[in-house]
């Protein structure tokens, strides 16, 4: 088994949760209480992740990488190198691949806030920012759980987009995921499985355990394959 | 009618049909033949009239479908081990094994790279300006461990390690590069060929610097179509196969060559 590809796919989901979650709240917040009317398409492209191939955004992540690129050329003038092939290049394409599963989550929470105790935290006198610090937040907590534990979960499992962008190298950009396709390519099905069975069971307890918090917050939380 | 018993309805007569017209030899192909073996195909139908079906991918992944019952009749593979596997483990059709070319490689840049790839050589991998170099993964790709093999017998492994990047196959090797994400690669001569690829810089590597690249081909004893598989086989190895071949880089095997008749 490969411990180093496994911890390297850890950093990595703790790195996009982590940025999901600063990035995802305010993102969340304004597409869950806008009453912007063209809402709904923003929503879409949030969603967009979920249905386009992992290995099609990853491809089209390697050209925007890439010196001809948009990000390339930013990234290039800034740090001197390239994105692709780096340990930044995986956190920034995981991030846009594990958006939905961040964002999804929060909107759905931030919705089900009762709008009475929104206004009577207005006309106690809390400005926006107080209201959503003191009443929102803290009755989204599954919520907010629900995605950080998606986009960690998700980020763990992700392959195909890792493929096109990361370059297979040791330390940097192998995942486990990655570990485990070379090792079957290989025709080393045994040491394939012992990884795959390890990754197994972390996935299953990090599921466990917010399907578990949740039901403690007697609440229903939305999950992408409950969705209808 | 719901939707979606309407679609299941729709599936299934494209899949009736699909299995009505299936008379095409189903080839199951590595990576590196792509562009050789869409023209191979071209003069196969128009001289047998057969059509083939060919899947592009990594032989170690056909190799897993094949002995899960994967209805392929035959399998080109860019590392003769997988084919030798297969006959190994009575998958294969006795008797079928071949080699049919050896794989070139070459190192192959954009045409606007600055530098002089044809004077250089193999410096040309040590300039700063090459940042990253592309080859296909040496643990499982057969062009990758050749690349490795190569740069250590030119002596700049050391030099050049920090600086390359795996793909999972020839192809995405190659298209590291193409994109400008890698500065150079190490690459099948059979893709630098290609017509997308054509313009750039290549430097072809002696091939006495590696172990020879042999291409593999087998038929499966699940095949349906065997008789048609055995004239594609035989079409591969005819003169008009091997001319297509020779265009995109491949060679005869050594076992072959004596037999062949000179051009």
């Amino acid at each position: 088994m490969n411990i180093e590809a496994l911890l390297l796919s850890i950093r990595l989901a703790l790195c996009v949760s982590a940025i999901l979650f600063v990035v995802g709240v305010p993102l969340a917040y304004w597409l869950a209480y806008s009453r912007w009317r063209w809402r709904f398409l923003l929503e879409a492209v949030v969603a967009l992740p979920l249905v386009v191939p992992p290995t099609v955004l990853g491809f089209y992540m390697l050209l925007a990488m890439g010196p001809r690129g948009p990000l390339g050329k930013l990234w290039h003038a800034a740090f001197g190198h390239g994105l692709a092939f780096t340990f930044a290049g995986l956190v920034i394409a995981s991030v846009l691949y594990s958006f939905p599963f961040a964002v999804q989550p929060l909107i759905a929470s931030f919705e089900t806030v009762d709008r009475k105790l929104l206004d009577a935290s207005a006309v106690l006198g809390a400005g926006r920012m107080r209201t959503f610090r003191r009443v929102i937040l803290p009755l989204s907590v599954p919520g907010i759980i629900t995605a950080l534990v998606l986009s960690f979960a998700h980020t763990l499992g992700e392959f195909g987009v890792v493929l096109m962008v990361g370059g297979n190298l040791a330390g940097v950009t192998r995942t486990v995921s990655i570990d485990i396709y070379d090792r079957v390519q290989s025709l080393d099905y045994a040491s394939a499985s012992r990884t795959a069975l390890v990754l197994l069971v972390i996935s299953f307890a990090v599921l466990s355990a917010v399907y578990g918090i949740n039901r403690r917050a007697g609440r229903r939380q939305w999950l992408p394959w409950a969705a209808k | 009618m719901k939707p979606s018993l309407r679609c299941l309805m729709l599936l299934s007569c494209l899949l009736a049909f699909r299995t009505a017209t299936a008379q095409e030899i189903r080839v199951a192909a590595a990576a590196d033949l792509k562009f050789a073996l869409d023209e191979l195909d071209i003069q196969f139908e128009k001289q047998t009239g057969k059509k083939i079906d060919i899947s592009y991918g990594s032989s170690g992944n056909f190799f897993a479908q094949i002995e899960n019952g994967a209805p392929f009749d035959v399998l080109l593979s860019a590392d003769i081990e997988y084919p030798r596997k297969l006959e190994s483990a009575g998958l294969a059709e006795p008797g079928t094994f071949c080699e049919y070319a050896v794989g070139r490689i070459v190192i192959w840049m954009p045409g606007d790279a600055r530098p002089d790839l044809a004077r250089l050589g193999w410096k040309a991998l040590l300039e700063p300006s090459v940042e990253r170099i592309a080859i296909a993964n040496p643990e499982h790709a057969p062009y990758g461990r050749a690349a490795v093999t190569a740069l250590r017998g030119a002596g700049i492994y050391e030099q050049v390690r920090a600086k390359l990047v795996y793909g999972e196959n020839i192809a995405q090797a190659a298209q590291f590069v193409a994109s400008g994400n890698a500065q150079a690669g190490i690459l099948a001569l059979s893709l630098a060929a290609s017509p997308p690829m054509r313009n750039g810089k290549r430097w072809q590597i002696p091939a006495n610097m590696h172990a020879p690249i042999e291409q593999g081909a087998v038929i499966l004893k699940s095949a349906k179509d065997k008789e048609g598989a055995r004239a594609f086989l035989a079409f591969l190895k005819s003169d008009t196969g091997r001319v297509i071949l020779e265009s995109y880089g491949f060679t005869l095997p050594a076992s072959r060559r004596a037999s062949a008749p000179s051009q």
